[in-house]
C-alpha cells in the first residue's frame, strides 16, 4: 500500500466561476474600483477646494454634471446600495452581535440602527452643505 | 415504500492504479427516506465493494462522511435523495487532496485546529485548592453555537480563501479560537491573538461567507472570524495606545 493523494487542481484566474456565490462574491470584488474612483473623487474636490478659487471650483462642479456623468453617478449610487450598503448592513449582526443577559439582541435591531444612523448622517451632512 | 432509481455518479481514484481521478456511474434504487450516503452503502453492500468513504454515525455527531454532492460540500447522511434530481454527482470534499475515492486527507486542518490553543488557558494553573471556575448561563450563552462544531470540514471545502492558500487558519480552527476566546474562564486571548492576527489568520478572510451557508451545524464560522477581526483590531490599538492588555 503506498500512499499517493492526488491534488486536484485549482485555476488560479477562473476558480470563481465554479459556483453562483463565487461568482456574485467577485463581481462585489471587480466592482470596487469604484470606491477606489470615488475617493479619488474627493481628494480631487477637496484640494480644488483648498484652491480658493472659485472659477476652479465652477469648473470641477460643471465637469461632473453632463448627462453622461450624471447617468454614471445615478448608476454608481444603485452600485453602492446594492453591493454595499444592503449587503454590509446586512451582516453588521453578525460581526458585532450584542447580548443582553442571556439573550442576543435581534439582528433586526442593529440593522435598522445602522439604517437610522445612516440617514442621520446624512442629513448632518446635508444641513452642513446648506441644502436642507 | 416508493423505490426511486437514481444515477450516482461518483469520483473514483486509486493511488496505485490511476494518474487521475475519474467518474464511476452506478444505477441505485433508493428508498423514499435515503440519504445519499444511503445510496453509497447500497452501492458497496451490492454493487461494488471497493469503494472508499467515511462515515459512521449517520446522524449529524460524528462529522466523518462530508463530500461534495453536486457540487456542494455537504454531509451525505444529512442530504437526501428525495431533493436531489435524478442523476447526482459525488465527490471528495474539494480543497483536500484525495487519499482514495471519496475519502481526503484532513492532516492540514487536524493540524490547524491544534495550533489555535483550543483549550482553555488560565494563569493559575493548575487552579487553587477546591477552586472552581463558574459560568453563568448568559456567559455561556455568549459562544455555545461555536460548541456544535463536529469537524466535518465542509466549511474548508467551501471556502476559496482556502482553496487557493491552504497556509490560511480557515473557518472551522478560527471559528474554535473564538470559541475559547469568548469563554468567560479563558485567560488565553492575548496568546492566541498571535496566531490569529498573523497573516495567514483573520485577515485573510474576505467574508465571502461561503462557509457558513454550507454548515450543517449553523456554527456561522464566517460571524465569528468577522467578530475577531473587530477584536484583533481594538487589541492592537489598546496595545499601541498603551491600555492594559483587554484580557477576556
Ligand atoms: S464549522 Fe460547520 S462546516 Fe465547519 S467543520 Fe464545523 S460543523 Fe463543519
Ligand atoms: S467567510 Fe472567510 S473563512 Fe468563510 S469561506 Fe469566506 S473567506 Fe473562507
Ligand atoms: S455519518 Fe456521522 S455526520 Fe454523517
Amino acid at each position: 500500500m503506498s500512499r499517493q493523494p492526488y491534488v486536484r487542481p485549482i485555476s488560479k484566474t477562473t476558480w470563481y466561476m465554479r459556483n453562483g456565490r463565487y461568482k456574485i462574491y467577485m463581481l462585489r470584488e471587480m466592482t470596487s474600483f469604484l470606491v477606489v474612483f470615488y475617493t479619488f473623487l474627493t481628494i480631487v474636490a477637496l484640494s480644488t477646494l483648498a484652491a480658493d478659487s472659485p472659477a476652479a471650483w465652477q469648473n470641477f462642479i460643471s465637469s461632473q454634471q453632463g448627462p453622461g456623468m450624471v447617468v454614471f453617478h445615478a448608476l454608481a449610487l444603485l452600485y453602492f446600495l446594492f453591493f454595499q450598503t444592503f449587503p454590509w448592513f446586512k451582516l453588521a449582526p453578525k460581526a458585532m452581535p450584542v447580548q443582553i443577559g442571556e439573550k442576543k439582541l435581534p439582528g433586526s435591531y442593529i440593522v435598522i440602527g445602522h439604517y437610522v444612523a445612516w440617514v442621520f448622517i446624512s442629513a448632518v451632512i446635508f444641513w452642513l452643505a446648506g441644502a436642507l | 415504500m416508493e423505490i426511486r432509481q437514481i444515477e450516482l455518479e461518483v469520483m473514483r481514484y486509486d493511488p496505485e492504479k490511476d494518474k487521475q481521478p475519474w467518474f464511476q456511474q452506478y444505477t441505485v434504487p433508493c428508498q423514499e427516506d435515503w440519504a445519499i450516503l444511503d445510496a453509497l452503502n447500497y452501492v458497496k453492500d451490492n454493487l461494488d465493494t471497493t469503494l472508499a468513504y467515511r462515515w459512521s454515525c449517520h446522524m449529524m455527531v460524528c462529522g466523518s462522511c462530508g463530500m461534495m454532492v453536486n457540487g456542494e460540500p455537504s454531509l451525505t447522511c444529512k442530504t437526501f435523495v428525495r431533493d436531489l434530481p435524478g442523476k447526482v454527482r459525488v465527490e471528495p470534499l474539494e480543497n483536500f487532496p484525495i487519499e482514495r475515492d471519496l475519502v481526503v486527507v484532513l492532516d492540514d486542518v487536524m493540524q490547524k485546529l491544534h495550533k489555535v490553543q483550543p483549550y482553555i488557558i488560565r494563569k493559575d494553573d493548575p487552579p487553587p485548592e477546591g477552586v472552581e471556575y463558574t459560568q453563568s448561563r448568559g456567559a455561556l450563552a455568549k459562544f455555545k453555537q461555536l460548541t456544535m462544531c463536529i469537524n466535518c470540514m465542509c466549511c474548508y471545502s467551501a471556502c476559496p480563501q482556502y482553496g487557493l492558500d491552504n497556509n490560511f487558519i480557515g473557518p472551522a480552527a478560527l471559528a474554535l479560537a473564538h470559541r475559547y476566546n469568548l469563554d468567560s474562564r479563558d485567560q488565553g486571548k492575548s496568546q492566541r491573538l498571535d496566531i490569529l492576527a498573523d497573516h495567514d489568520g483573520v485577515w485573510d478572510c474576505s467574508f465571502v461567507g461561503a462557509c457558513s451557508e454550507v454548515c450543517p451545524k449553523h456554527v456561522d464560522p464566517a460571524a465569528a472570524i468577522q467578530q475577531m477581526k473587530i477584536d484583533g483590531a481594538l487589541e492592537f490599538w489598546k496595545q499601541k495606545l498603551g491600555f492594559p492588555g483587554g484580557e477576556s
